[in-house]
């Protein structure tokens, strides 16, 4: 595995940004008496605004369904449930089947990441690695349809999904419905693509020559260097997933038992349902993702930063 | 090397099929058959999710519906009955009118909560994790919760400008579609709380890539702070602010799930919260008397259109600029 492990040291890890580099104020200015106090102040103002700006909001979030329906009501507002109601977040859980909800959409999620992470791999390493013939005429296609945002074409997505050309197969309410056109993501492809551009060739030339196959190759040699750039698109497309709400609006709504996903259930359930049980289900929906991100705070955060915008 | 030697050893050889059909297809042809192999899983959806609708979408645009199945050609009477419909133009008028106030409130926002961040020598962390929370909300959980505070009868929001004896507001569904409405106003206020964090980092990132230097060479120059921020901070960091800029003006012109889950589906008071992707969804898929896919295809071009001239130009004038 020596091999291997020289492949990946020689691919440029991401710059850690050091906190001692110079910003806009310098050091010696702050440890001024005067400014040090200055500072002080404004720290525990940032803290106390931002936490009230940011978890206020989450606070209520997660309290408010404590209240009884008359005091998640009631006006003025409580800043604390007075009674607590457990029993609010056991209903809401049972009305809004919560289980079902979450377990759509994590089915839809990694169902969607499978597809994209084999189909939009095994492209962009023939994109990257194999250039084909027109390889660049259909990878410029795919670029061309990032100037052209998803939401504008739902009318014919939705139609095309209805009834597949050629194929004449309906996939409305079915999962494909959802994984199959995650996989057109030419943003996914272009990541991969510059990221297995800056893999050495010559490793892959050695390993042809010694008569390695070239699916072989992608998974013994491209996939292992390329673990870096896989989670972001990983985190990307579970992300898209859990946040979309217009497209499995359309395609996964009204069934029974339901096959909506947590955003499209959690809005066809706010018809009619009492504010604090609604107010629980929205926690509950919540807490997924806030663990989730708690957990992998830190490759979603550089993820995003080194993914999104650095070309 | 190293690698090809473990490769051979990690490979208990079959015999090679390959050697032999070399023979019948040149290296150069098995390489294009093997790649487009790789390739097709994508092209194919490509095709039938992205490629095929865009040109669907151009071509229904001018058809019409045939009783009993079917489509005709009609010219562009798609167009001329949207632009007769009222609410395309308030559609249109709210969409600018949200990207303007998410501009104002959500472009610039950001930027100052990041050169704040990066000044602060403590609690970074904490403080990063707190704008990036509501990112990772599901969206309809942090508008219903929203929706809960904006409610003119029992909402935190309401009851905060009695304790401050100010006057109440409607909010979402105050009355009203001068320009800059409390409506497009609240939406704003909750589509930036949900979504800043992520520019906010970006923002971070970048100013962390300033070099030291650039600052001190200034400060020795006698340059305050607010000319280092305009003289250093923004032209270091003005490649991301423009493509954020063109970003988030083209992601809020396709502004939806705010809108919808906010006024519950309704558009809010006289349609003076209703967007265009609002609007397309509701010619295809709501309005069952008119319910039309031309018609919504018609609007969506336009939109396409929009959007396009505005990234386009955009890109020029920035690319203009800088030569």
């Amino acid at each position: 595995m020596a091999g291997l492990a020289t492949a990946s040291a020689r691919v440029p890890r991401r710059r850690e940004a050091s906190s001692t580099t110079r910003t806009l104020i310098s050091s010696a200015q702050l440890n001024r008496r005067t400014s040090k106090i200055a500072y002080r102040v404004i720290l525990i103002l940032v803290i106390v605004v931002f936490t009230l700006v940011f978890i206020g909001p989450l606070y209520f979030l997660f309290t408010d369904g404590l209240k009884s329906t008359q005091e998640a009501i009631a006006t003025p507002p409580t800043l604390y449930p007075h009674h607590i109601h457990p029993s609010s977040y056991v209903q809401a859980y049972n009305r809004l089947d919560i289980a079902k909800l979450l377990w759509n959409t994590i089915y839809y999620g990694f169902g969607a990441l499978a597809f994209q992470l084999v189909f939009d791999v095994t492209a962009a390493y023939a994109l990257s690695k194999l250039r084909p013939a027109l390889g660049n005429v259909i990878f410029f296609l795919m670029l061309a349809t990032l100037m052209i945002p998803a939401t504008v074409l739902v009318v014919p997505q939705y139609l095309t999904v209805a009834s597949l050309p050629i194929l004449h197969v309906n996939l409305i309410g079915s999962p494909e419905a959802i994984w199959l056109p995650s996989v057109a993501n030419a943003f996914n492809i272009f990541l991969l693509r510059r990221f297995f551009d800056s893999i050495p060739g010559d490793y892959i030339d050695a390993a042809e020559i010694d008569g390695a196959s070239r699916l072989r190759i992608l998974w013994r040699i491209v996939l292992p260097i390329s673990r870096p750039i896989l989670a972001v698109v990983s985190i990307f497309s579970l992300v898209a997933v859990w946040k979309d709400f217009l497209w499995p609006l359309l395609v996964e709504y009204g069934y029974t038992p339901t096959r909506e996903t947590l955003n499209v259930g959690l809005f066809q359930g706010s018809y009619g349902t009492p504010q604090n049980l609604l107010i629980a289900a929205s926690a509950m929906a919540a807490v997924p993702t806030i663990i989730f991100f708690l957990i992998f705070q830190r490759n979603i955060m550089s993820g995003l930063t080194a993914g999104g915008l650095r070309g | 090397m190293a690698g090809a030697a473990t490769l051979r050893k990690a490979r208990p050889g079959p015999a090679r099929p390959r050697a032999v059909t070399a023979g019948y297809l040149g290296p150069k042809v098995r390489r294009n058959l093997s790649a487009y192999g790789f390739l097709i899983g994508a092209v194919l959806c490509f095709t039938f999710f992205s490629w095929y609708p865009i040109i669907r979408e151009i071509t229904m645009s001018f058809q019409k519906a045939v009783y009993g199945g079917g489509y005709t050609w009609a010219g562009w009477a798609n167009y001329a009955r949207i632009v007769h419909d009222p609410t395309f133009w308030q559609s249109w008028r709210n969409t600018l009118e949200f990207t303007l106030l998410a501009l104002v409130i959500g472009y610039a926002v950001p930027f100052g909560v990041a050169i704040l961040l990066n000044e602060l020598r403590h609690a970074r962390g904490y403080l990063r994790v707190l704008v990036y929370l509501p990112v990772m909300l599901p969206p309809a959980s942090a508008l219903l919760l929203f929706a809960y505070f904006y409610n003119p009868q029992y909402g935190l929001f309401d009851d905060i400008l009695r304790i401050l004896h100010l006057p109440t507001s409607q909010w979402v569904f105050q009355p009203g579609t001068g320009f800059v409405s409390m409506a497009m106003i609240s939406v704003v206020v909750a589509s930036t709380w949900m979504n800043m964090g992520g520019a906010t980092l970006i923002y971070l990132a970048a100013l962390q890539n300033i070099p030291g230097e650039l600052y001190e060479a200034a400060e020795l120059d006698g340059a305050g702070l607010f000319s280092r921020i305009r003289h250093i901070t923004i032209p270091q960091t003005r490649l991301i602010l423009i493509m954020l800029l063109m970003l988030q003006v083209v992601a809020t012109m396709q502004m939806f799930v705010e809108s919808f889950v906010l006024t519950n589906g309704g558009g809010g008071v006289g349609d003076n919260a209703q967007s265009v992707v609002m609007l397309i969804y509701q010619y295809a898929f709501a309005d069952s008397s008119a319910s039309n896919y031309n018609s919504a295809s018609a609007l969506g071009v336009i939109l396409m259109l929009v959007l396009a001239v505005f990234s386009g130009g955009f890109l020029w004038a920035t690319r203009e600029r800088h030569a």
